[in-house]
């Protein structure tokens, strides 16, 4: 359940930067490999929350899919599953995007 | 610990037997939520940085800082949206750069060490403290939820140890290391062993400024365990397959094993050891002290 610790530290992050406002709801971006789950960050982000000026706040989750690089036949493919294998065979390929754990902003009350 | 969400700022880190925990929550005023806000989820090497702790300012992508908060604390319009582009684990990412930097300058080469529970950290740790003693010294940071049980063993081996307790914490996180790092005397070209908290998922997203990260994973454990753990696994730099000595008793397939590791983690090492025959424990000691600063000439001050 690190999903708790990333809900402190997303609220803990919106606070600092927007000191005593309100929010009403934040935006999210989840990449596929990034290895949290959507819900159970939602079902924290209620819990860290509560009593700071995020309490009540809607969380808009995007998950963009993952893109990666194939160094063997430089291909460009998204994988879909955690298992970063290119449909060529090969594993050595490198992760252009899909590991961001962002929050891109926030609506003030 | 944070009754609320059992969250890091509880975390206890000690020296048994060398009196009282530090509390690396501190003891600051308290929110609503019982978290404490004023620094218990963010600890610095107080002052050694030039790094001022309470001012939280924020550290944005492009390396600029958010310290303009007039432009935000109370002047928004109601409906407003505020764009950030701000990671959610930007603070551990900067106090683990910190961290880095930290052991950088001293010549320290830090290993996170992960695994779930049982794989046989601690069992490592001891036989490479025994066995690498007036080679290489080698310090030990034991991450668990409860007691110094690890610690006391760790010692006992003859290592230098800081037992962190994370109460309901699941893994290590930047700032506990930081704080854990202070404590302990580490000479240069010396090595800091980091035991995460057995756990194949969470520590993977911490970044805790280490120099290497090591996964362990045991025979006893299964052939697919790389698969099942991608996350872990895929920014491993040396994969350690444990209990080796356990191979003629269990249903392990190292080739295919080896495979899957390759599959998540092209880049990785891999070494197969017994910490109990000491079966492949070499192997391990040369990737070690390859990769360890030269200790300073005699006669120049430890750092």
């Amino acid at each position: 359940m690190h999903e708790l610790a990333i809900a402190e530290g997303l609220v803990d992050a919106v606070t600092e930067r927007l000191p005593g406002t309100r929010i009403a709801s934040v935006r999210l971006e989840i990449g596929a490999l990034s290895g949290v789950v959507a819900d159970s960050l939602r079902f924290c982000f209620d819990l860290a929350a509560e009593g700071t000026p995020l309490e009540g706040a809607r969380l808009e989750i995007t998950e963009p899919p993952a893109r990666c690089e194939c160094r063997a036949c430089g291909g460009d493919f998204a994988p879909d599953s955690p298992i970063v294998l290119c449909p060529c065979g090969s594993a050595d390929v490198a992760v252009v995007s899909g590991q961001q754990l962002t929050i891109t902003s926030v609506k003030v009350v | 610990m944070c009754a609320t969400c059992g969250c890091s700022g509880s975390a206890v880190i000690w020296s048994p037997g060398a009196g009282e925990p530090l509390r690396a929550g501190g003891d600051g005023p308290r929110d609503g939520t019982g978290h404490d806000r004023d620094r218990g989820h963010e600890h610095g090497h107080d002052g050694q940085y030039g790094h001022d702790q309470q001012h939280g300012h924020v550290h944005l992508p492009d390396g600029s800082h958010a310290d303009d908060r007039g432009a935000a604390a109370g002047q928004d319009e109601a409906g407003r949206t505020v764009a950030l582009q701000q990671k959610v684990l930007a603070k551990n990412d900067e106090i683990a750069q910190r961290n880095r930097e930290w052991l950088c300058e001293r010549g320290i080469f830090a290993v996170n060490l992960m695994s779930s529970p049982g794989a046989g950290k601690t069992t490592l740790l001891e036989r490479a403290g025994r066995e690498l003693a007036g080679r290489l010294a080698v310090s030990v940071i034991e991450g668990d939820q409860e007691t110094a049980l690890d610690a006391d063993r760790i010692r006992s081996a003859g290592c230098q140890v800081v037992q962190i307790n994370t109460g309901a914490g699941c893994h290590l996180d930047a700032a506990m290391v930081s704080r854990a790092l202070r404590t302990l005397d580490l000479p240069r070209g010396s090595v800091v062993m980091i035991e995460n908290v057995g756990n194949l998922v969470c520590p993977a997203l911490f970044d805790l400024g280490e120099a290497a990260r090591v996964v362990l994973a045991s025979v006893t454990e299964g052939t697919d365990k790389p698969l099942k753990y991608p996350q872990m696994f895929r920014s491993a730099d040396l994969v350690v397959i444990t209990k080796t000595d356990l191979m003629p008793y269990v249903d392990f397939d190292a080739a295919r094993c080896g495979d899957y590791v390759g599959q998540v983690s092209p880049q990785a090492t891999m070494i197969h050891l017994s910490a109990v025959t000491g079966s492949g424990m070499q192997q391990w000691y040369d990737w070690l002290l390859s990769r360890v600063p030269a200790p300073a000439a005699d006669g120049v001050p430890r750092s």
